[in-house]
């Protein structure tokens, strides 16, 4: 059970410690600083802090908040709102603030506390006297013949076997013995708060050592500049990245299934990598710097609609080729213009797939013009509209641009390592116990003592055990 | 036999499960209790057989995928995750009566998913087809259900605590005798988050890891990602508030209820009222 503390760990009043007898008010003042950043409820206050404050920025949009969001409150609101930092508040002066503190506050308590501990796993106490006895919960008594050395011999030898290697001291003609298993897990809390440290330094790395830059590549085109995310400034990548062609995917119910854009990398005039398809969740990396995807849309340049159109009273189709927005003449005098195209129409209308135009279509001398929709797939449906021209879509040639996430940070390794070392340290802290035995042998007398940090329920199905294994001996 | 049927039937288990626990507080008997566990076992026997099959189905219908991507499939997957726990303090710890205050939050997921939700299988969209998915999910999920359970064993103290303050020193009668002592509802609820606590850490870390590796940002205070650092702070309180006077008891179980009350809103809160990244997956 934890809340059975050992109080060689804790000062009798953990927030208050350290008995102020020094004489300067300078000193007392110092003294009482460090005290404040050593103390426990402090470290509370601040988790509570961070939880609570955490909250705001869930809540008001960060960033650039969106222009309707800002005409719903108040210019009083905004003002407000804008000098406490709350609209990028997890890098408002405030919060980084708390964060310091945090930080300060775990390194002095660990620096008070460290030392306290290792002196228990480097030091321990290895002689098990009758005042001492008194202080551990788990004791029992033997009656054994033999003479303290044989005894000694035994035990040491029953302690190796069952527990682990016993270290032996000889005092006034009896022989202590004392054993002991995982003590480093004791550690594991400074493990813990050690990681929240390095997590900080990776973050800090990243920060300043890093960059979250974005950039949009039309397809058969190249860059070797990105547009940081913060502020669109640019930033030389040192080798250029084309995109080779961009695709997207449909499932059948016109949800979105891959969007994949083939990236090639030209370093010092050489192709470094060839073609490499990249798609949501598996980005590419080079010379550090990584290439997510993350957008897509049409380049709106230089794309041309091409059609197919024929007269229902038959006669040779003609094939067509327009400009989004552009006007041409038909065989029968009226007029078309191409309004949209989609590669994809499953998403607007999910009975149909494949790429699809909307036109729109004036009577020759004017009119009332009409709209519709014609299909790549289905050529034959134009038909059903019943019209004396018949359309049908033949494509679009139009580029698309890949909208790529650009990120280099040489801190994330740290971060990792941070990551990984807070999971160790919880598992050590949470499941390990350091467990200690003892043993003292008297001529014809022998006494069995033990303690652990941790789960005292289970360690003591241990030490019964162990108490019941010496009975049968 | 569909999966949507075994889910039917895993809910039934789970209903007959808690209404043999509220006998077994009522009548004391031991063989209740028994069944009480029994149902809730064979409920979540079911249960996990009924996931599996969602998951073959998924495959049959040409979008395989493991079932935790959207909200219906998460709140299964949730019910699922807290019946093992509840399973584990049963079979480990032996206080049966804990499924009396931890066996209705999984009914309340199960009914909710059955009778009010879209239970359609979807496909995967780009972002959410990752194997830190599975990671990400099952982790959070894990340490989701341990502090339900350390909530319902939160709630079981203060009722027994409050008690028996009124009744002086003696200790509580009726249903509340049924109970475990306070000193071990205290401890049940530390083991409870002692197991949370790793879970939803691991959890943090494979959503920053995914959120790394498929946009290049392991942290980016997105709502979804910022409350689960809110809740991880709360139970980092309740760690060190034990070492504290004065905040163990009444004060860490009131703490472990508040953190339960903000894991909720971790989940479906920030889903159902905020925006962000996640609110794609309607839940994961
Ligand atoms: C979010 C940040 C923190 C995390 C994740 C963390 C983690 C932990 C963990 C896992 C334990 C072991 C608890 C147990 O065994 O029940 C612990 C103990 C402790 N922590 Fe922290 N901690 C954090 C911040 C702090 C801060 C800011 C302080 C500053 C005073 C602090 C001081 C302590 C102390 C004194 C102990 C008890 C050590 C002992 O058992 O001897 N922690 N911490």
């Amino acid at each position: 059970m934890k809340n059975v503390r050992e109080d060689i760990f804790f000062d009798k009043n953990p927030w208050k410690s350290g008995s102020v007898t020094l004489t300067t008010s300078n000193r007392g003042f110092l003294q009482a600083l460090w005290d404040f950043f050593c103390s426990l409820k402090l470290a509370i206050f601040l988790l509570i802090m961070l939880a609570t404050t955490s909250i705001i920025g869930t809540v008001i949009p960060q960033g650039t908040p969106p222009p309707e969001y800002l005409q719903t409150i108040s210019d009083g609101k905004y003002k407000i709102y804008q000098a406490l930092g709350f609209f990028d508040m997890y890098h408002s002066w405030w919060f980084i603030l708390l964060l310091y503190l945090f930080t300060v506050n775990i390194v002095a308590c660990s620096i008070k506390r460290l030392p306290r501990v290792w002196k228990v796993i480097s030091e321990p106490t290895l002689v098990m006297d009758d005042s001492f006895e008194k202080t551990l919960g788990l004791t029992h008594d033997f009656k054994m013949n033999g003479d303290a050395a044989s005894l000694r011999d035994k035990m040491t030898a029953f302690l190796k076997g069952e527990f682990a290697e016993p270290v032996v001291t000889e005092r006034e003609g009896e022989f202590h013995l004392f054993a002991q298993k995982t003590p480093y897990s004791r550690l594991g809390v400074y493990v813990v708060h050690l990681s929240i440290i390095v997590i900080f330094i990776g973050a800090l790395l990243g920060s300043f050592f890093g960059y979250k830059a974005y950039v949009n590549i039309v397809e058969g085109t190249g860059t070797s500049v990105v547009y940081s995310r913060s502020g669109q400034k640019p930033i030389e990548l040192g080798f250029t990245v084309r995109c080779e062609d961009f695709a997207v995917t449909f499932y059948d119910t016109g949800a979105p299934k891959e969007f994949k854009s083939l990236l090639t990398v030209i370093d010092g005039g050489q192709v470094v990598v060839d073609k490499r398809p990249i798609i949501v969740n598996d980005p590419l990396t080079y010379k550090g710097i990584t290439f997510y995807q993350s957008s897509y849309g049409p380049a709106g340049e230089g794309g041309l609609y091409h059609f197919t159109v024929r007269e229902r009273k038959g006669g040779a189709p003609v094939k067509l080729s327009l400009h989004p927005g552009e006007r041409t003449l038909l065989p029968d005098g009226s007029s078309m213009q191409g309004l949209e195209a989609a590669q994809e129409v499953s998403q607007f209308v999910p009975q149909f797939r494949g790429a699809a135009a909307r036109i729109e279509v004036t009577p020759k001398g004017g009119g009332e013009p009409q709209a519709f929709i014609v299909f790549q797939n289905y050529p034959e449906f134009d038909a059903q509209r019943g019209a004396d021209l018949i359309f049908t879509y033949d494509g679009s040639d139009e580029k698309m641009f890949t909208g790529l996430q650009v990120a280099k940070d040489p801190g994330v390794w740290v971060v990792w390592t941070g990551c990984s070392l807070m999971v160790i340290g919880c598992c050590m802290a949470f499941f390990m116990s350091h467990k200690r035995v003892w043993i003292r042998v008297r001529k014809g007398h022998v006494t069995l003592g033990g303690s652990a940090n941790k789960n005292q329920p289970g360690f003591q199905l241990a030490f019964d055990a162990l108490v019941d294994k010496l009975k049968q001996q | 036999m569909t999966s949507s049927m075994l889910f039917n039937i895993a809910t039934f288990s789970y209903l007959i499960s808690m209404l043999a626990f509220f006998t077994f507080l009522a009548v004391k008997s031991k063989h209740v209790g028994l069944a009480g566990s029994l149902a809730s076992y064979f409920g979540f026997i079911v249960h996990t057989a009924a996931i599996l099959l969602r998951w073959k189905e998924s495959y049959d219908m040409g979008m395989g995928h493991a079932p935790l991507s959207n909200l219906y499939e998460s709140v299964v997957f949730f019910a699922w995750t807290i019946i093992l726990i509840f399973g584990i303090i049963d079979l480990k710890y032996k206080y049966r009566v804990v499924g009396a205050f931890v066996v209705p939050f999984a009914l309340l997921g199960m009914a909710w998913a059955q009778l009010g939700m879209e239970s359609g299988i979807q496909p995967l969209v780009p972002a959410l087809q990752s194997n830190w998915l599975l990671y990400h999910v099952i982790t959070c999920f894990l340490g989701y259900a341990a502090f339900a359970v350390a909530c319902g064993i939160s709630i079981m103290y203060l009722i027994k605590a409050g008690k028996e303050d009124s009744a002086g020193t003696t200790q509580a009668g009726g249903i509340i005798s049924m109970f475990p002592s306070i000193k071990i509802l205290d401890d049940l609820n530390y083991k409870a988050i002692i197991i949370g606590f790793p879970l939803l850490t691991l959890g943090i870390i494979t959503g920053a890891a995914w959120a790394n590796y498929a946009w290049g940002t392991y942290w980016s205070w997105d709502p979804k990602e910022t409350w689960s650092l809110i809740v991880w702070f709360i139970y980092a309180a309740f760690l060190h508030a034990r070492f504290t006077r004065g905040w163990v008891g009444k004060k860490a179980a009131v703490l472990s209820i508040v953190g339960f009350a903000a894991t909720i809103f971790c989940y479906l809160g920030v889903n159902l009222l905020l925006s962000g990244l996640h609110s794609y997956g309607g839940g994961g």
